[in-house]
């Protein structure tokens, strides 16, 4: 059975000999591999585990909320499942997908390495992955946290009858993971590119990459000493937070926020690096503006470390350090607004096609604009104090994860999947897919604008009779959302059967990762690249004519 | 292959290193009111230093390396400053009673 | 144009990924520099929550702070900065090819380690015998009991925190030592050596500060 019609460009429609999936084969060469590529492949398959759960829990909430009463799970329950919601989601898939999956896989390619820095080490972080996510499942079957994925003080550390300790160990593990990726791949990007492949001649998927390695370096060990401080006060009985002993339970946010503001941006900043990718790629120009993109990548990765105060804007912080915070938080919107103006300003006048990846970026660009623009509402302090815990803030967090980071990663996952795989996946099932996604989403996700203006609370399972008509919105959103990520699930497992060979670079992209076979030798080059030029190397004009599908 | 170091700068930075312990060891006994903090954070910074610089031999390596080791003290810095901009500021606006 | 290569009595040394024993060696250095950023933040949250409550509380954090035994903490001080120079004097014997001397030197350096631990066990032991460890034992006849028990649990957290990294930097030298009595290491390649050093020398660091920071606050 043919795939959908794709022009097929690439006269050698075949794969490579032996390439990095069957040079050894069996379960131990998967399980001590050192081979990037493989890594990324044994991420993949361990974040989609963490997805569905994390979605299941999701489904729950979201039939719960059909009717205004508590009528589906008690309230107990409903704590649990929005707590394994968030935990799983930012922690579990989100921090690690485009980093640990696409970052892992493409990087070393990028700048014409044989591999990352510390392969072994690579390995050691996936099973710190692993047996972290080993600990929040345990916590999960034991019965679950209910302190929702903030874990404040004084309730995670007093008064929660739930599995606290465990689940917050298995994010410390992951966290530990995560410090580990950060660290190879700084010191890949800085030591192992390719000769004449200077700073500025990188694509800025690297450039993004690397300011996200900064994030997570720097801000993950404190998100492990405060919940490691957490768990000690919760089983000694005493502790910091304590206002008994005169300590500040405030003090646990400071601290938290400290990593979890940047944290959001771990999570954009690599999606934001493949839209580059793909923008260029799908209307074959130049990226306009690339010193710009790049240094509003560095810009966003250190200005997000000043801003966390936003989120304790009613906490009883200080209101002075509440306008600093919230003057701070509008200068970060800066870099990313003009990260919008630069890839908008690309598809002008380039030669534009709609594929699978093309419309991820550019459902990427509208939501990921909404989301950012609902931030700066939230960032002014006396709207906050009206909006904040309530649905509002839900929709502002989710148009930038899901609209923009879960669209980035799919975008992506689509663009490379010909590299990892050598086949092509089904164009016309990957167009209806992103379509739905997009409808779905969308669906979802405005009506909780309008819920949180009009004062519906986050984290209730009942609510007054009035906001039902967006809830039930909301819901049916959610569960065409939920097709529009089962689509590719399974025509991406289909592919790797029938689908097309894809060869080297059925996209025509530049990029050294281009420049391999499909899928790429366990060495990734044969001879080490020598780097000329500056990237994106596209012509509008002399691409007017290339077809890269028909439909 | 790296530099050799002549074995009597890590002897004398040993002895200088004990030499302001004891320099901070015994202005403890000394009442210098705030200032107490201030000298024992000079003395202990200026420790830190000298055993990055001879120790761990950032003397002499490359600017990259000398970034990766301020990078850290910068971030904490920014961490306890922004912090502390809550707390010494709480007291600012009166309570209404 | 060919993959770089390293001249062949080095290219033994060198791991598949890095191009000649130089870019290999820089790369340690760095990503070992990177980690320690890492672990002055993971420091940091404890240094930011007594920097707060010092300023909140400070009377009492220079009353609880005397109850601390300067002598082991000194000679514990002491001990460590010595234990760091006989790990920049291991990390040059490596350089030098001088095999049992670097084997003596990380096993010198381990054992300082330990006199280290030891002491601060026995310190550890004054603290529980004289109850001043948080929890249902405490006891404070002084003023702001509560607040005295504050300062003891940041006490015992950040000299906890740092005995943990002690104990595995302890643990890591005495795998060098078994690595380089087995001949693991050479002149052209010791970068365990070196990135161990200075992971060493960082928890020196860290104690350089707590040492003025729990036991000299004020004035004795």
């Amino acid at each position: 059975m043919k795939s959908a019609t794709e022009v097929d460009l690439q006269t050698e429609g075949q794969m490579a000999r032996t390439h990095y999936l069957n040079v050894d084969l069996g379960v131990k060469s998967w399980l001590l591999t050192t081979d990037h590529k493989r890594i990324g492949i044994l991420y993949l398959c361990t974040i989609l585990i963490f997805f569905v759960i994390a979605s299941v829990a999701a489904a729950l909430m979201r039939l719960e909320l059909l009717t205004p009463q508590g009528d589906l799970v008690t309230s107990e329950t409903y704590n649990k499942l929005f707590t394994v919601h968030g935990v799983l989601m930012v922690w579990f898939f989100l921090i690690p997908s485009i980093p640990a999956v696409l970052g892992n896989f493409v990087l070393p390619m990028m700048i014409g390495a044989r591999d990352v820095a510390f392969p072994k080490l690579n390995l050691f972080s996936w099973y710190l992955f692993v047996a972290g996510g080993a600990l929040a499942l345990w916590s999960l079957i034991r019965g679950g946290v209910d302190t929702g994925w903030t874990f404040y003080t004084p309730y995670s550390t007093t008064y929660a009858n739930s599995h606290v300790i465990s689940m917050a160990a298995g994010v410390f593990v992951a966290g530990f993971s995560s410090i580990i990726t950060g660290m190879n791949f700084m010191t890949t990007t800085h030591q192992m590119r390719a000769p004449g492949l200077t700073w500025f001649r990188l694509p800025l998927f690297v450039w993004s990459l690397y300011a996200t390695s900064l994030i997570l370096v720097l801000a993950t060990p404190v998100l492990a000493i405060t919940l490691a401080l957490m768990s000690v006060e919760r089983f000694w009985g005493v502790g910091i937070f304590d206002p008994k002993l005169g300590g500040d339970p405030v003090l646990f946010q400071h601290l938290f926020w400290f990593y979890s503001h940047p944290a959001v941006y771990i999570m954009i900043l690599p999606g934001m690096g493949v839209i580059s990718e793909l923008i260029t790629c799908f209307s074959r120009k130049q990226i306009f503006g690339y010193g710009f993109v790049a240094a509003a990548s560095m810009a966003i990765a250190i200005l997000g470390f000043v801003v966390w105060g936003h989120h304790m804007f009613v906490s009883s912080q200080s209101v002075y350090a509440g306008m600093v915070f919230s003057i701070l938080s509008f200068l970060v919107a800066i870099p990313s607004a003009i990260k919008v103006f630069n890839w908008t300003a690309t598809l002008h006048k380039g030669s534009i096609s709609f594929q699978t990846p093309m419309l991820y970026a550019l459902g990427f660009i509208g939501l990921f604009t909404i989301g950012g623009m609902t931030g700066l509402f939230l960032a002014t302090l006396a709207v906050d104090v009206h909006v904040h815990d309530s649905y509002f803030v839900i929709a502002h967090f989710h148009y930038i994860m899901v609209g923009g980071m879960v669209m980035a990663f799919m975008g992506g996952l689509h663009y490379w999947w010909p590299k990892i795989t050598g086949r092509l996946y089904p164009e016309f099932a990957g167009k209806l897919a992103a379509m739905i996604t997009f409808i779905g989403f969308n669906l979802t996700f405005f009506p909780q604008f309008i819920l949180g203006y009009l004062g519906m609370p986050r984290r209730y399972h009942a609510y007054p009779p009035e906001f039902q008509l967006f809830n039930v919105l909301s819901t049916a959103g959610a569960s065409i959302l939920g097709i529009g990520y089962l689509l590719p699930l399974i025509y991406f497992l289909w592919s790797l059967k029938f689908g097309r060979l894809a060869g080297p670079n059925p996209w025509r992209a530049t990029g050294l990762e281009w420049q391999t076979a499909s899928p790429p030798l366990k060495h990734n080059f044969k001879e080490t690249p020598i780097v000329t030029g500056k990237p994106y190397a596209y012509s509008a004009q002399e691409d007017a004519d290339l077809n890269l599908a028909t439909v | 292959m790296e530099k050799v170091v002549d074995p009597r700068i890590y002897v004398r930075t040993c002895a200088a290193l004990l030499v302001l312990l004891g320099l901070t060891w015994a202005i403890a006994y000394v009442d210098l009111g705030p200032f107490n903090l201030i000298v024992a954070l000079a003395v202990a910074i200026t420790k830190a230093l000298i055993i990055a610089l001879f120790f761990m031999h950032i003397k002499g390596s490359s600017r990259l390396l000398h970034l990766a080791a301020v990078a850290g003290l910068m971030w904490l810095l920014i961490l306890v400053s922004l912090t502390l901009s809550d707390y010494f500021t709480r007291g600012w606006v009166p309570l209404n009673h | 144009m060919p993959i770089l290569t390293s001249p062949p009595s080095e290219s033994a040394l060198v791991a598949e990924q890095f191009d000649d024993i130089e870019q290999q060696r820089d790369a340690a250095k760095l990503g070992m520099w990177i980690f320690l950023a890492s672990e002055v933040l993971f420091f940091g949250g404890l240094f930011l929550s007594y920097t707060i409550y010092r300023f909140t509380y400070g009377h009492v954090f220079m009353e609880t702070s005397r109850r601390l035994d300067v002598v082991l903490g000194g000679t514990n001080t002491a001990v460590l900065l010595v234990s760091s120079l006989l790990m920049a004097f291991a990390v040059r014997a490596a350089q030098l090819d001088q095999r049992r001397a670097l084997v003596r030197l990380l096993l010198g350096t381990a054992l300082l380690g330990c006199v280290f631990m030891s002491i601060k066990m026995v310190e550890y032991h004054k603290d529980y015998v004289e109850h001043l460890v948080p929890g249902t034992h405490f006891e404070w006849t002084g003023a702001d009991p509560s607040n005295a028990e504050l300062f003891f649990w940041i006490y015992f957290a950040m000299t906890g925190l740092h005995a943990i990294h002690v104990t595995v930097g302890i643990g890591v030298l005495l795998v060098l030592a078994l690595l380089a009595s087995r001949g693991k290491f050479s002149g052209g390649n010791y970068n365990a050596i070196e990135i161990g050093g200075l992971y060493w020398h960082f928890v020196d660091v860290v104690w350089v500060f707590l040492f003025p920071l729990l036991y000299l606050v004020g004035h004795r």
